[in-house]
């Protein structure tokens, strides 16, 4: 961990502890020594300093924070859209829905750190004079669930929480929600119709949540990380947060990185850092097998083929320039024992299964991609398959309620279009181009069962 | 229908939204009740829809979208595997392979004996610690390799 | 006003249109599925995609607010392609079955196919089968057709007021379905077969009946409750397949209660109590079919004799609330021709006091569409969900809105309204209760109150109202003095009510102190009709009770079941059986009527004659035949000029209905003249002595009139359950009864099934009337003696 704790991190400076993944005896998120790290102080510097609400938002801007939850929406000015000045509850809710595949750096926030997130979302609720706060975790991590309800305890034991905070006369509350299965949630609109207790299915925007949200109030929905990293921002300042980074690319960020390296793992890297660098970091490819593609921002981001990826820097701009899209940081790697054709047919797999089923271009486009690719991959594919593909899947893209209906068009188009051959093959030869035996390689759990083969 | 202690439970959940908002803890309420009772019959919906005063088909909605919640009887231990791409990447189906072969049973299938049943899940957010298993629909299990498997199928018995 | 442009044509629509509503008013189409206008928005299907300039994708017309200076293309190459692929997406899934389909020639997805599909299909993969559900006696499902444009659900949610359906599961294998299998139960279900844009919801009783391109469509008006709906008539080789909402905002709005959409299949009844198609005479004890002019001279010189014998006092006509003016009007005419005042409308009404005490007409005290604009609504003694599903829908979406609705009955039915507060009391409470509201509202704007209040309140001996039900009363009095509009609404209980006149004075008293309006929520078709066709006491006669407690020589009994139809079905089935000669004018036999009558004349249904009906508000609605009618059936406004004419009655040469209306009315009016509540105060009765076990009775929504009575599919609805006798836990335990235990009920020892209700008031049975098995119970109030069998 040399290399990570030479960049000077923000978020993951408290996790580099024995015991730290062992959820049983890891003691480290706990209250005392989130507060030995400094915790709480941005809070208290607020309260101290008494600044209002315009300083804390200014300070936001500033930092050039841009929102971790995949789509890069700058902090700063989606808190500036809550209306002032209103009467009744206005609500902050975090997005720890985390299903985009590849990304789980959320998890390793609440895990080893869920003071950092309670504290963000109190600075958010003084920011836009919220009432109340939720915190929304996606159900397959639930013994982080029921951890961070121990630290809201903590919290509003310390002081941190309820009426009144810290003498300053701010109340604010904070619970969590516990989600069930449904990628669809981590949409904000599905999020909040989930609070709801209603199934989550996104809602049309206009109105934007910013005016009616939650229970039809003002609400501003931030993703996990964001949240984590405004303690910082208010104990050090927007400009320094700033630095961190590059222009227009504030801060560190956490990559989640996937596939087919060494060292799977969340990486917290300054924006603007080579790839190349974070492969690095990763102890490089594994089985020293070559590239062969990234998904550099979680699986609704367009594939890149290895060498294109292996030229560009880890931020939103970079990236997009590239291609593709920086989204939720998380980066799955692909080596030649994958066949691009299986790898697809799994991703529209996800995004036919997570269709909420609301509007008529996703409930049906998604079922009518995935069967395509299913055909194709079992040795059933026509010529004619790969423009059917193409044109249904941006057929699909910029018609739909929501971004599930890109996010799911997206892989489609990019996989088609710079791994063509290997579909053609597929459709010409009723069979992969990457050999099975290759394929099974690439599979640390095979290799394992071969090499001490069980049954 | 539930016992003195769940219900205690789902009115903690609904102490947590806004006093007319009792709906807001349908999902905690149903994860309750499936914890339980150990799956979600169609009485068991209806009751918890009528305990929390919203429409049955409301909850029936919420019950059906979200897909950890079980509308059929699961065996005793209930294993879900991430076979999503990235964990697939480093085994993930591979995983599934051994244990649908250890059992004996496919995905949605339960062992005569009734202690395991398989579902295929989706991303877990856990894609790092692939392969990636759900026991009961709460526990996570990480890095599962044929000897881990094989030990967590032993602590199920 | 905001201004934008939809190809190119300039228009000014008000501050938050949509683009779907600014196209809609200016004539232009845009394809749609989801889109309802009295629905919320869901944007879901996609079809309304249109261009917007300066936005780069398709927008959803139906959810995109117009902003100043907007440019909208429905057209463009974007437009169009936008619309075609939603289209094709549509499509690959469905079963294409139109030539076996119901919805067949009126189906959106049909008609916009041929517009915007037309691409070879190229999804060849297998298509999605969706299983078919039960939902009941009236809607037909055909699932695979579903395109989840979740109208239905919405209706149910937000019209009907209950979530009976919901959207289960998700991504393509989304199901539109009720929880468990239930059916649909709501009494206005109907809407969502006019709702589906597709054939996957569909009429049961119509299911293959015919192709909507065979049949004839006639303007019409329902002939049930008060509200009197606008219908589109369907007939087919001269019978009456299909029954569909004609849209009259003022009035029904879109919708039919399924009453209204489904009775039309009693006009197609046969069988021992079906359509009476042929003049009957009886003669030594049995019946004859007889030719028109023989069954008309025999009903002709039965009255005359009679009234020549006995007097004409000795006469008595029963005159369905459900007749049309003309009807009634020539009814009334012809008694009156024969010397007696004898004849009343008001079948169910028990309490006849403030006769000749009125200013004018009774009737709603505004206009229907006034309803919704009310802030404060009072509801008192009225099933509102069942006696009138869409003033009930009306109030929903008002309480919706923030309006306060507060209710007084004697059943705590669920209205599926938003309620700001509810008082239940024993029948013999409610005046007090009522009184107990106008003291609140008086003491809060300090205005005097009469001597008889005095005995209201907790310290009085004549009010038993409980302490709950005061501290309700007076949150309602606070409610309606804070409010801006506020309404008094008295139902059918509150009109069927022995102490009627009181709460309707009651009503009086408050609407003066309130400022507000107040009205009846008519019984039936014609409740104001009647009055203004004088087919009630105009000169002293007997009125509805009087006719059955005082037995007459000769009845004539038009359009009604007095058995069913009266406030006392036993006492009028016994005055009926006594008689001399009873001529029954109907369109349907019955068995009672085989049994008291001498003579049936077959009338037309409202479907087979001319006529017209007073809504609750006083409007006007006269109507044409939509069929022949059927055998010998003649309209009944003729038959009754026949009979003027052979009694040599003068003024009896009417050629039309028309004439017969416009000489009640002095022409056709939009609104009848002389509609005015007011009555002279006089003393109030509220005395609450009742000891013993208090009876509600319900007219069920099914039962209410002949029609409904007989249309199969209305009969196998939950709506039409056998009656149980329904009391609280409290009475089951005083009676040693449980539930759904056999009890014996009056004096004639009744035997029905006990049912636990919570929302009944102490010492109370709920029993509905108009019903076979409950008839020899008699009158409608009162108490009954119930024992375990
Ligand atoms: C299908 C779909 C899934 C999403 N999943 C997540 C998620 O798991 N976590 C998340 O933070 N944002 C997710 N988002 C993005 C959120 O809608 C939202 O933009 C984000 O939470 C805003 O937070 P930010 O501004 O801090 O990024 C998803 C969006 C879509 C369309
Ligand atoms: S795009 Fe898909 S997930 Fe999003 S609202 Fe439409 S159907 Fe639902
Ligand atoms: S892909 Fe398996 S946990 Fe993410």
């Amino acid at each position: 961990m040399a290399i990570l704790q030479a960049i000077n991190p923000t978020l993951t400076a408290g996790w580099h502890r024995p015991d730290a993944r062992d959820l049983t005896r890891d003691t480290g998120w706990r209250l005392k020594d989130y507060e030995a790290r400094d915790g709480y102080q941005a809070l208290r510097r607020l309260f101290g300093d008494k600044l209002t609400q315009d300083q804390v938002i200014a300070e936001v801007k500033a930092s050039a924070l841009r929102g971790r939850g995949g789509a890069g929406f700058p902090t700063g000015l989606k808190w500036s859209f809550m209306p002032k000045n209103c009467s009744g509850d206005k609500y902050i809710v975090c997005n720890t829905d985390e299903g985009e595949p590849g990304t789980f750096k959320d998890r390793d926030l609440i895990r080893l750190d869920p003071h950092a997130v309670i504290e963000g979302m109190i600075i958010a609720g003084f920011a836009m004079g919220a009432t109340r706060g939720y915190n929304y975790i996606h159900g397959e991590v639930f013994e982080l669930y029921q951890r961070f309800e121990e630290a809201i305890e903590e919290a509003r034991a310390a002081g941190y929480l309820g009426k009144n905070i810290l003498g300053s006369g701010f109340d604010f509350d904070l619970f969590a929600h516990q989600g069930w299965g449904a990628y669809i949630c981590g949409e904000e609109t599905a999020l909040l119709e989930s609070i709801e207790g209603k199934k989550g299915q996104p809602r049309y925007k206009p109105p934007f949540p910013a005016n009616v949200g939650l229970y039809g109030r003002p609400t501003t929905i931030n993703n996990t990380e964001s949240l984590a990293s405004i303690p910082y921002i208010l104990r050090r300042g927007g400009q320094a947060f700033l630095d961190l980074g590059k222009p227009n690319n504030g801060g560190t960020k956490l990559f989640s990185v996937s596939g087919h390296v060494n060292k799977p793992g969340n990486y917290e890297v300054p924006m603007g850092t080579p790839f190349a660098k974070l492969l690095e970091m990763c102890g490089g490819m594994r089985g020293g097998r070559k590239l062969k593609a990234v998904i550099p921002g979680g699986s609704s981001a367009p594939v890149l083929p290895g060498d294109v990826m292996m030229e560009c820097t880890l931020d939103y701009d970079s990236i997009a320039q590239a291609g593709s899209m920086l989204g939720s940081g998380a980066v799955i790697v692909m080596d030649e024992t994958v066949c691009m054709v299986k790898a697809l047919e799994r991703l529209s797999w996800f995004y036919y299964e997570e269709s909420c089923g609301q509007c008529t271009p996703c409930r049906e486009g998604t079922g009518w991609l995935y069967k395509v690719i299913h055909r194709i991959e079992h040795g059933r594919g026509r010529p004619e398959d790969l423009e059917l593909l193409d044109d249904v899947a941006k057929k699909i893209m910029g018609r739909t309620i929501c971004a599930l209906g890109d996010a799911a068009a997206l892989p489609v188009i990019s996989f088609v279009k710079h791994f063509r051959s290997e579909f053609e093959y597929h459709v010409e030869h009723k069979k992969c181009l990457v050999p099975l035996d290759v394929q099974k390689a690439g599979s640390t759990f095979h290799t394992r069962l071969m090499a001490g083969a069980t049954c | 229908m539930l016992s003195e202690a769940t219900l205690q439970s789902i009115d903690r959940e609904v102490a947590k939204y806004p006093a007319d908002q009792s709906q807001s803890a349908v999902m905690a309420a149903l994860r309750l009740a499936q914890a339980e009772r150990g799956w979600l019959a169609d009485e068991t919906i209806a009751f918890v829809a009528k305990y929390l005063g919203m429409p049955e088909m409301a909850a029936y909605e919420v019950a059906s979208f979200y897909n950890m919640y079980d509308r059929a009887p699961v065996g005793k231990h209930k294993i879900t595997v991430c076979t999503n791409l990235p964990c697939a990447l480093s085994g993930g189906v591979h995983a599934a392979d051994y244990l649908k072969q250890k059992l004996g049973i496919d995905f949605n299938e339960t062992t005569p004996d009734g202690r395991f049943t398989l579902k295929e899940g989706e991303c877990m957010g856990a894609c790092g610690d692939a392969p990636v298993m759900l026991v009961n629909s709460v526990h996570m299990r990480c890095f599962m390799t044929p000897e881990e498997i094989d030990r967590l199928l032993e602590e199920c018995k | 006003m905001l201004e934008l442009e939809i190809d190119g044509k300039p228009l000014q629509v008000a501050e938050g249109s949509t683009v779907i509503e600014a196209a809609h008013a200016a004539g232009i189409t845009i394809p749609h599925f989801c889109y309802h206008k009295k629905l919320s928005i869901a944007a879901n299907c996609r079809m309304c995609l249109v261009q917007v300039e300066k936005v780069s994708k398709p927008m959803p017309a139906c959810a995109t607010p117009v902003a100043n200076g907007m440019k909208v293309f429905t057209h463009s190459e974007l437009a169009a392609k936008a619309q075609r692929d939603v289209m094709e997406f549509l499509l690959i899934n469905h079963p294409l079955d139109c030539p076996i389909c119901d919805q067949g020639g009126e189906c959106q997805l049909q008609d916009l196919a041929v517009g915007y599909g037309g691409t070879a299909a190229r999804f060849q993969e297998e298509k999605r089968v969706v299983p078919n559900k039960n939902f009941g006696p009236l809607v037909s499902s055909d699932m695979t057709r579903c395109i989840n444009c979740t109208r239905c659900v919405r209706f149910t949610q937000e019209i009907a007021g209950l979530m009976e359906l919901g959207q289960a599961f998700r991504g393509d294998r989304a199901e539109i379905m009720t929880f468990v299998e239930r059916t649909i139960d709501s009494e206005i279900s109907g809407n969502i077969i006019d709702l589906c844009p597709v054939g996957a919801l569909t009429s049961k009783p119509f299911r293959f009946a015919a192709r909507t391109w065979e049949l004839s469509r006639r303007k019409s008006v329902s002939p049930h409750d008060a509200l009197g709906s606008n219908l589109v008539v369907q007939v087919l080789h001269n019978q009456v397949k299909r029954v569909l909402p004609l849209e009259n905002e003022a009035i029904n709005e879109c919708w039919l209660s399924d009453k209204e959409r489904f009775s039309y299949e009693g006009l197609n009844s046969q069988g021992d109590d079906g359509r009476l198609v042929k003049p009957m005479v009886k003669q030594g004890g049995a019946w004859k079919e007889v030719d028109w002019n023989v069954a008309l001279d025999y009903a002709a010189h039965a009255l005359r004799d009679v009234a020549k014998n006995q007097g004409a006092d000795a006469l008595g006509a029963l005159v369905s609330p459900h007749a049309t003016l003309e009807e009634m009007a020539l009814a009334g005419k012809l008694l009156r021709g024969l010397g007696s005042d004898n004849i009343d409308f008001r079948l169910r009404q028990n309490d006849f006091s403030l006769d000749g005490q009125r200013n004018g007409t009774p009737w709603l005290g505004m206009k229907i569409a006034d309803i919704g604009a009310l802030d404060r609504v009072l509801v008192v003694g009225s099933f509102l969900r069942k006696d009138h599903p869409l003033i009930a829908q009306r109030l929903r979406q008002s309480a919706k809105k923030g309006a306060q609705i507060s209710v007084l009955h004697a059943a705590a039915d669920d209205l599926y309204i938003k309620l700001f507060a509810q008082a239940i009391a024993a029948p013999a409470q409610l005046p007090g209760l009522l009184a107990e509201v106008v003291k609140a509202v008086a003491q809060a704007r300090n205005a005097p109150l009469g001597a008889e209040f005095e005995k209201v309140g907790a310290g009085g001996t004549a009010s038993a109202v409980s302490t709950a039900n005061m501290e309700t009363a007076r949150k309602i009095a606070a409610s309606l003095v804070a409010g801006q509009n506020a309404g008094i609404l008295l139902g059918n209980f509150a009109q069927q009510h022995p102490q009627a006149a009181t709460l309707q004075r009651l009503a009086q008293q408050l609407a003066i102190l309130l400022g507000a309006k107040y009205g009846f929520i008519g019984e039936a078709a014609n409740s104001v009709g009647g009055h203004v066709a004088r087919a009630c006491p105009q000169q002293g006669g007997r009125n509805a009770a009087r006719l059955v407690a005082e037995p007459r020589k000769a009845y004539l009994v038009l359009g009604a079941e007095p058995e069913l139809d009266c406030a006392d079905g036993a006492a009028a089935l016994a005055a009926l059986k006594q008689a001399a000669s009873v001529i029954v004018l109907s369109p349907f036999k019955s068995a009672a009527a085989l049994e008291y009558a001498d003579c049936l004349l077959p009338v037309s249904p409202f479907t087979e004659t001319s006529g017209t009906f007073v809504n609750t508000e006083g409007r006007v609605q006269s109507f044409y035949a939509a069929a022949q009618p059927l055998g010998e059936t003649r309209p009944a406004w003729k038959v009754l000029r026949v009979l003027g004419n052979l009694l040599e009655q003068a003024g009896f040469d009417y050629e039309t209905s028309e004439q017969v209306r416009d000489e009640v009315l002095g022409g056709k009016p939009e609104f009848v003249a002389g509609l005015d509540n007011a009555v002279k105060a006089g003393a109030l009765d509220l005395s609450s002595s009742s000891s013993g076990i208090q009876r509600i009775a319900e007219v069920p929504i099914h039962f209410a009139d002949p029609l409904a009575r007989r249309a199969p599919s209305l009969q196998a609805t939950q709506d039409a359950a056998a009656p149980t006798v329904r009391m609280n836990a409290a009475l089951l335990a005083k009676l040693g009864i449980g539930d759904g235990q056999s009890v014996k009920v009056g004096a004639g020892g009744t035997a029905l099934i006990a049912q636990l209700d919570a929302g009944v008031p102490d010492d109370c049975v709920r029993i509905a009337a108009a019903h076979a098995s409950t008839v020899a119970l008699g009158p409608l109030s009162g108490c009954l003696q119930v024992e375990r069998a």
